[in-house]
């Protein structure tokens, strides 16, 4: 087992135990903005996890996976945001 | 050389995954939306850069180079509009503030009501 794989196996459950305990901050959180904060955390550990993923399966094809992650997210956000501050304008 | 960017690649990945955890606990940790957002658009955003630049550094491939540096740059220019947005949002939504908050300077600027700056309205109206 090389350097590099010890390295994947202690930040690849790192990075999924961070997505569960943004999860639950996605499903407690006491506010909507909370919650949209929450979601915006999941997905750019999301984008995190495609990259480490693409080193442990050495596929240069993840990557692409991360960066369509990273256009999609900023829109959901910025979505949600907007909705969140218009939602009670007459 | 190999085994030298190996090396480098996964002490980024590692600490790039540290800095993202710490995001997480963070995001349970804090008292606030506004402390909240604030720690997941530092944290986050080193994190998720230290890992696509450990990625970049184990292929060593000029696209994936082009890639990695489109994606870093991404996420360094929207990560603090969104979080702005957000902050922005949940304040006009009526998030509360933390019991603890010394300052607020945004205190009476806004209209609740219109969401809008109360200046802004009242020269619109003039």
């Amino acid at each position: 087992m090389s350097f590099l794989e010890i390295c994947l196996y202690i930040s690849l459950p790192l990075i999924i135990i961070s997505v569960l305990i943004s999860l639950f901050r996605l499903i407690v959180g006491p506010d909507i903005a909370d919650r949209i904060v929450a979601l915006d955390t999941m997905t750019s550990i999301g984008i995190a996890f495609m990259a480490a993923f693409g080193v442990f399966m050495r596929k240069t094809m993840a990557l692409d996976v991360a960066l369509i992650l990273a256009l999609i997210s900023f829109l959901g956000t910025v979505s949600f945001a907007y909705y969140l501050e218009r939602r009670n304008l007459q | 050389m190999n085994i030298v960017l190996e090396i480098i690649a996964g002490i980024l990945i590692v600490s790039g995954s540290i800095f993202i955890f710490l995001t997480a606990v963070g995001l349970v940790k804090m008292p606030d939306l506004y402390t909240r957002v604030s720690v997941t658009t530092k944290a986050s955003t080193l994190g998720v850069g230290l890992v696509i630049v450990g990625t970049a550094v184990f292929f060593h491939d000029l696209a994936v180079y082009a890639r990695s540096i489109l994606i870093v740059i991404f996420v360094f220019m929207t990560s603090p509009v969104s979080s702005h947005m957000i902050g922005r949002a949940g304040y006009l939504d009526g998030a509360a503030l933390w019991e603890k908050t010394k300052a607020n300077h945004l205190e009476g600027q806004y209209d609740l009501k219109n969401k809008s700056l109360k200046n802004y309205y009242s020269k619109k109206e003039d």
